[in-house]
């Protein structure tokens, strides 16, 4: 069977981490927010415009770092408002969060075309991309080593993501506070725990979470930005966190799910089936894995009924 | 002794209109235990939350010591010394016991939260103040009355010296209450100041050393506890004398209508909330139901009403199993049922009261001219209802979420009463709501009692239940353990060793309510 073998060979592996790493830094945001009580839906638009701003200041300075780091700012801008809209002037968050992946659609082919005179794509810009890293020792063990070594920098910062957000969460007064007034704001209130400044703190790390995602995409991914060349994700990354229960070691591993399903479509692209059927892999994977998800709960709250 | 804390001239007027404090003028002194007295909607617990920092007054100052502070936050509040014991507890469920008394201020090592540090000083704090508590429990997983102490911990690791117990005995068995009374009376002897909320006049005689008493947003009088009787203070607080007492008729017990056989219901964390619950209600008859809540109340009353499916267990209304009927079949057959939650299950908010009023009965003949609805009848219909359950509001097309607490509570109860039920749930009819209305549903439940309705009744205000029913059921850990069929021979301390748990009555003397 040539998917089966596609399947085990180390450079599927390989693809798992690359498709993976942006769902990662988005599902990690949508952690964060999540356990603060505001559902980031704008973790799509977030990206989305991440992703064209580290093309264009790449480009005009050269430096893909520079790039990486307007890429943030974005994103940081970009969960401002939606913290503004709906912690400040109290609108609906979702409504708030559709209205910014609206405005991202359509926004970033505008500025694109000022800037790169094409609403596709921007290869008439000079974009960096982010380094590679070929870790030192890893590297030589089989199997593993080409694996694991040899990805974009941003793809470990996301499995480092993983335990920071981890200990952010669960071993600092700021975690603390978070999953307090995402569990009950009045408790914090009580306590003289600012509630909307907690929940703006989670919304600025969930966006600057997601912004990795989007530069990476643009800036590792491929080294171009293209119209909605997010795909999704950053709703795929919302079903990864639901699947991983909000935890960030559960969110790891239903991403790689994700990732998994993401890598199956890319390869099987060079099998002789409509690639329309294949591009639909990831999302019906997602269908799936919530469906499962949700039948072994009820089942399992049944097991538990019938002892 | 001296003045700790003075409140003068405090207006408070809600954006709804509603003025919930008119000039009042309220003064504590170092080291006392005040009592706050007045029915639901006085003001109490506004005038409380100005003095925390929770809600601002239009006018109005505080002075703490003679010194004049602004409180615009709780954060503020509990700077100055200021703690408060909220009616719903703040506490943050899934952390732990030590969490959540140093949420805040938490101790830190190397930026993160020095875990065992916070255990420490939750242990040395209940050391100190002899209030025991299990630092590392989950405070899901505590009884009302640990979940009390875990607030009063919080205040006081905050440096409260003033602290503010709102209605704290509301949700305790007399026995937790007794503790509770030891544990104020030892922080008052340390040099606390206690404000406490009630309108429970024996406890308000028991514990506190002066009492303020308020009517309608104002203060209308301070004395000294000692000095007055309960009857005076109740005339103060509800302007009139009020008969304490229910009066009722002895009953008369009919043919069994509701039968509940051996229901079992396990929650979605495998824990069983139901275990073998059987008992019946007759005709003409209040099987009052006690127990600390939370002990398989809610899952039975909604099991009964059908907002729960189940799967083990048998529902008999006069005899014919009703166990996968609707919620609507159930009402047909004649099940009514006052809602624990007025608001979200008992009206909708934003409809008229007329429009609450025929929402179980809007699609009957009678209210409809063929595929219009009968606008002539339905205001009849209103008007009488109102009348005669005495809702105050200015006309049946008033939106329910004008009125007040008690008469929207009247509202449901209208509805449901006029229907001529067989079977009639109720529960905590009467939470939340004045003197007035509480008077009237009580009345209004004895009525349909003596025309042969079986009443269920379940409430959490123990004087409630032992005045209102007929006979009783205890409810602890999911399961009956104890039935009384005469209500004289009992008093609230026995009920209470049933409802901590402490004792449970033979197989046999519990299988009585099922009158076989």
């Amino acid at each position: 069977m040539k998917i089966l073998e596609i399947i085990f060979s180390t450079s599927f592996g390989y693809a798992i981490l690359r498709v993976t790493t942006p769902i990662l830094f988005a599902a990690l945001g949508a952690v964060i927010s999540d356990k603060a009580g505001v559902i980031n839906i704008a973790l799509e638009g977030i990206m989305l415009m991440a992703a064209l701003w580290g093309v264009i200041i790449s480009a005009f300075t050269h430096s893909a770092w520079w790039g990486l780091v307007a890429a943030i700012v974005s994103g940081v801008l970009m969960s401002f408002i939606l913290a503004y809209f709906s912690l400040n002037l109290k609108t609906d968050v979702i409504l708030a969060g559709i209205a910014l992946n609206l405005f991202s659609s359509g926004g970033t082919i505008f500025i694109l075309y000022l800037v790169a005179h094409d609403k596709g794509i921007s290869s008439s810009l000079k974009s960096e991309v982010l380094p590679q890293m070929t870790l030192p020792l890893v590297n030589k063990i089989p199997v593993i080593g080409p694996i694991f070594s040899g990805h974009n920098i941003l793809t470990y910062i996301a499995l480092l993501a993983v335990i920071l957000v981890y200990v952010l969460l669960y071993r600092t007064p700021l975690g603390l506070r978070i999953r307090a007034v995402g569990e009950n704001p009045d408790a914090a209130d009580s306590v003289g725990i600012g509630v909307n400044k907690i929940r703006y703190i989670a919304l600025l790390l969930s966006g600057i979470l997601a912004s990795f995602g989007g530069a990476y995409l643009s800036m590792g991914y491929v080294s171009w930005f293209s119209t909605n060349m997010t795909a999704g994700r950053g709703f795929i990354a919302l079903a990864a966190e639901a699947m991983g229960k909000g935890t960030p070691l559960g969110t790891f591993f239903a991403s790689l799910l994700f990732g998994f399903a993401g890598a199956l479509a890319n390869n099987l692209q060079s099998l002789r089936i409509p690639s329309e059927f294949i591009q639909m892999i990831p999302y019906i994977v997602t269908i799936i894995g919530l469906v499962i998800y949700s039948s072994s709960q009820v089942s399992r709250i049944k097991k538990v009924k019938e002892q | 002794m001296k003045e700790i804390l003075k409140m003068q001239n405090i207006t408070k007027v809600y954006p709804n209109g509603i003025v919930a404090n008119k000039r009042v003028n309220f003064s504590v002194n170092e080291g006392e235990i005040h009592a706050l007295v007045g029915e639901n909607g006085a003001g109490k617990t506004t005038l409380m939350k100005i003095l925390f920092g929770l809600e601002q007054p239009e006018e109005g100052a505080i002075y703490l010591n003679g010194k004049k502070v602004s409180i615009n936050s709780p954060f503020i509040a509990i700077k100055n010394g200021i703690g408060m014991v909220h009616q719903h507890f703040m506490l943050v469920p899934s952390l732990t016991v030590a969490e959540n008394i140093v949420l805040g201020i938490e101790p830190r090592k190397r930026g993160f939260i020095d875990f065992k540090k916070a255990v420490e000083i939750t242990e040395e704090l209940a050391q100190k103040y002899n209030l025991k508590v299990d630092a590392k429990a989950v405070v899901r997983d505590l009884p009302v009355g640990m979940k009390q102490k875990v607030e009063i911990l919080k205040a006081l690791l905050r440096g409260a010296k003033i602290l503010i117990l709102d209605e704290p005995t509301a949700v305790l068995t007399p026995q937790e209450t007794e503790e509770l009374f030891e544990e104020l009376l030892r922080l008052k002897e340390k040099g606390h100041t206690i404000i406490f909320i009630s309108h429970k006049l024996r406890e308000v005689k028991q514990i506190s050393d002066r009492v303020t008493i308020m009517r309608h947003g104002k203060n209308v009088g301070v004395f000294k506890t000692s000095e007055v009787t309960e009857q005076d203070i109740s005339k103060l607080m509800v302007g009139r004398d009020v008969v304490l007492k229910i009066e009722k008729t002895q009953h008369k017990p009919g043919e069994v209508v509701l039968e509940v056989k051996n229901l079992t219901w396990i929650n979605e964390w495998g824990k069983p909330t139901l275990k073998n619950v059987s008992f019946s209600v007759r005709s003409g008859e209040i099987l009052g139901v006690a127990g600390v809540e939370g002990n398989g109340q809610r899952e039975l009353v909604e099991i009964i009403t059908g907002l729960r499916k189940f799967d083990k267990g048998d529902l008999l209304l006069d005899g014919k199993i009703i166990n996968n009927l609707s919620i609507k079949e159930r009402r047909e057959l004649g099940i009514s049922y006052i809602p624990e939650d007025r608001m979200v299950y008992g009206v909708a908010a934003e409809a008229s009261i007329a429009e609450n009023l025929i929402a179980d009965r809007f699609e009957k003949r009678e209210f409809n001219h063929g595929i219009l609805t009968n606008i002539r009848k339905i205001a009849s219909f209103s008007k009488y209802l109102i009348e005669e359950f005495k809702i105050q509001c200015s006309s049946f097309n008033q939106k329910v979420k004008m009125l007040s607490g008690g008469n929207i509570q009247k509202v449901v109860v209208a509805r449901e009463f006029s229907s001529g039920p067989k079977l009639l749930i109720a529960d905590q009819p009467t939470r939340g709501i004045d003197v007035g209305a509480t008077e009237l549903i009580h009345k209004k439940i004895i009525e349909l009692r003596d025309r042969g309705t079986a009443v269920l009744l379940i409430s959490a205000d123990l004087n409630e239940i032992m005045e209102l029913s007929d006979t009783l059921i205890v409810m602890f850990g999911g399961e009956i353990v104890a039935y009384f069929d005469d209500l004289s021979k009992v008093t609230e301390e026995e009920l209470g060793t049933y409802m901590l748990g402490l004792k449970k009555q033979s197989y046999e003397e519990i299988r009585r309510v099922l009158y076989a």
